[in-house]
Parts: structure tokens; C-alpha cells; sequence
């Protein structure tokens, strides 16, 4: 896998603090909204529009754990899809701060608050960032601080 | 019924085990973390993980999906001796969320629910902000994923 990385391929040394990575837009729809709802969250609120409507919410809402899920599908197609991504250790904050409903258009970023090297492995670095979404009312539904793992340019020869 | 009462804080409750097939984990991989190691089992090789492993989301989302079916036989228990269930709103959201090891194909899950605390909201009495921590552990014994979440609770 190495050798087929060009230079153009995200290392640890990209991710410097302030850079910024767009995220989506990503449209929500209805059924997919559901789909997850059933395997996973199966709350009125997240099966049909009239239980959504009656809720809190105030209309068919995605799972939180949707909209983390979609937010990790937009974290890949901006940037880990193109890096030497070695996964996640974990989130240290995650923030539902509006529904996301039906028909929602999201889209935010991902901003690099800290990079440092991992002591115990050698070769690579963990990296947190803040990543948010907005939706097309431009309210904010959500506002997370994830770390993730990369592996290092110049080590990239002599990994474990 | 308030939910501090169904579920005294401290006591670690079990919700159920989910089994990680490779099928469902590449299914859930396509849709929302396609990278190669939640993809495929050979490219998972060139991985620390060394082998097929689930998206850290998916093993999160099992959590809740345990505990919505734990959550649904209490319900229908209560229900059933004439006891009202504690009406539980919406979530703003977890901390400290950490995925300790990874979920292998054909890992069998167990996770869990224990109350850590559950006070009123002093801005909206009759609302309880009632916070948990979670946990999966694999067939090995081993703790998987670990995170707090909180979940409102009406009067």
C-alpha cells in the first residue's frame, strides 16, 4: 500500500494545526433515515413522520448515531479516503445541538486543533479535531472533538 | 416511574450481545466509514488492526440498539404490573466516547447501562438529565468501547 501513495496522499505533517477539511453536503432523506432507525434506533420519532412530528423534534429525525455515522462517511470522503488514516482511538465530545429532520442538507468542516506523535508507536501521530455540521437554516446540528490516527511521511518505509 | 428507580445508580445492567458478522460490518462499512480495514479482509492484513474489524460507529450504534431492546422488555414488564414506564426524551449528546480495542468479524458484543447520575434541571423542573455510562465487552472478555451519554427524562 505504500508504495502506491503519491505525495498528494494526507500524512501526519498535513493535519498542522487550523487546517481546515469541508464536509459534505450531504442530503438526508426520509428512507435513509429510517433504514438506520430500524436496525439500530427503532424510536417512533425516527420511524415515521407523523411520531416524529409529535415528539420533540418536531419531525421524522435522524438517530444521533445516524448523524455520527454520516458525519464519519463526509470525514472520509474529504480527507481520511486520501490519507494514511490507522483509525480512531476515540470522541471526546459529541454535541446534538438541533434535529437533523427529513430533507436536511448538511454540511460543515473539520479543523485540526492539536497533532502530536504517538510515544508508544512509533511511525505515528494522533491528531484531534473539531468537526461540525450545519444544516441548509445554517443552525449548527451538531459539534464533535475526535481524535484520529495517521501515519507519519517519513516513516512510511519502516512501519511494524 | 422515574428512571433512577428502574435503574438504581451504580448497578451495571446488561441489555444484550450482538454478533458482528463480516457481512454487516462491510454492509454498515459501504455506507458510512469506507476504509480498507472495515472493507475487506485482505487489505485489513496491511492494517495494526490485522484483520476485517467493524467501524467504530457501527460497534456505538449496537450499543443502542441493545439498549433500546432491553429498554423495550422493561417497558412492556412495567406496563404489564400497572406501572407507568419513566418517559425519556432525546439525547444532546455523549462524552469520552473510546473504542479500546477492535471488533473482529464474528466478535460477539455484550454491553451495558449503569446510571452515574440523575439530577433535575434547575432551568426546566420536571426535566432529569439522567447520565450513563456504557460499555461493550467481547467474547473474550475484553472492554471493546466505553462512553457517558446523557438522555432526558420527563416527569
Amino acid at each position: 500500500m505504500t508504495d502506491s501513495m503519491s505525495d498528494a496522499t494526507l500524512h501526519f505533517e498535513d493535519f498542522v494545526p487550523e487546517r481546515q477539511f469541508p464536509l459534505g453536503p450531504k442530503i438526508v432523506s426520509a428512507k435513509e433515515i429510517i433504514e438506520f432507525a430500524a436496525e439500530f434506533d427503532p424510536q417512533p420519532m425516527h420511524l415515521s413522520e407523523a411520531a416524529g412530528k409529535a415528539s420533540i423534534l418536531g419531525g421524522l429525525a435522524a438517530s444521533g448515531w445516524h448523524t455520527c455515522a454520516m458525519m464519519m462517511r463526509m470525514i472520509v470522503d474529504s480527507f481520511i479516503g486520501r490519507s494514511t488514516c490507522q483509525g480512531a482511538p476515540g470522541v471526546e465530545q459529541m454535541d446534538w445541538k438541533k434535529p437533523v429532520l427529513a430533507g436536511d442538507t448538511l454540511k460543515g468542516f473539520g479543523v485540526v486543533l492539536e497533532a502530536r506523535p504517538l510515544k508508544s508507536r512509533p511511525g505515528i501521530g494522533i491528531v484531534r479535531m473539531r468537526t461540525e455540521l450545519r444544516n441548509q437554516r445554517a443552525e449548527t446540528v451538531c459539534i464533535a472533538e475526535q481524535s484520529i490516527m495517521f501515519r507519519m511521511r517519513e516513516s512510511g518505509e519502516n512501519r511494524a | 416511574m422515574r428512571f433512577a428507580e428502574l435503574m438504581a445508580i451504580g448497578t451495571r445492567i446488561e441489555t444484550g450481545t450482538l454478533e458482528f458478522s463480516a457481512e454487516d460490518i462491510v454492509r454498515f462499512a459501504e455506507k458510512f466509514d469506507p476504509q480498507p480495514f472495515h472493507l475487506d479482509p485482505e487489505a485489513a492484513k496491511d492494517f495494526v488492526f490485522g484483520g476485517l474489524c467493524a467501524s467504530g460507529w457501527h460497534t456505538a450504534a449496537g450499543w443502542m440498539k441493545m439498549f433500546l431492546a432491553y429498554w423495550a422488555a422493561e417497558s412492556a414488564r412495567l406496563q404489564a404490573a400497572g406501572i407507568a414506564p419513566p418517559d425519556m426524551g432525546p439525547s444532546p449528546g455523549f462524552r469520552r466516547l473510546q473504542w479500546l480495542r477492535p471488533v473482529y468479524a464474528g466478535d460477539r458484543i455484550t454491553y451495558y447501562a449503569t446510571l452515574q447520575a440523575s439530577r433535575e434541571l434547575a432551568s426546566r423542573p420536571g426535566t432529569w438529565l439522567n447520565t450513563t455510562l456504557n460499555e461493550g465487552v467481547n467474547q473474550n472478555g475484553d472492554l471493546v468501547i466505553r462512553f457517558e451519554s446523557n438522555v432526558l427524562e420527563f416527569a
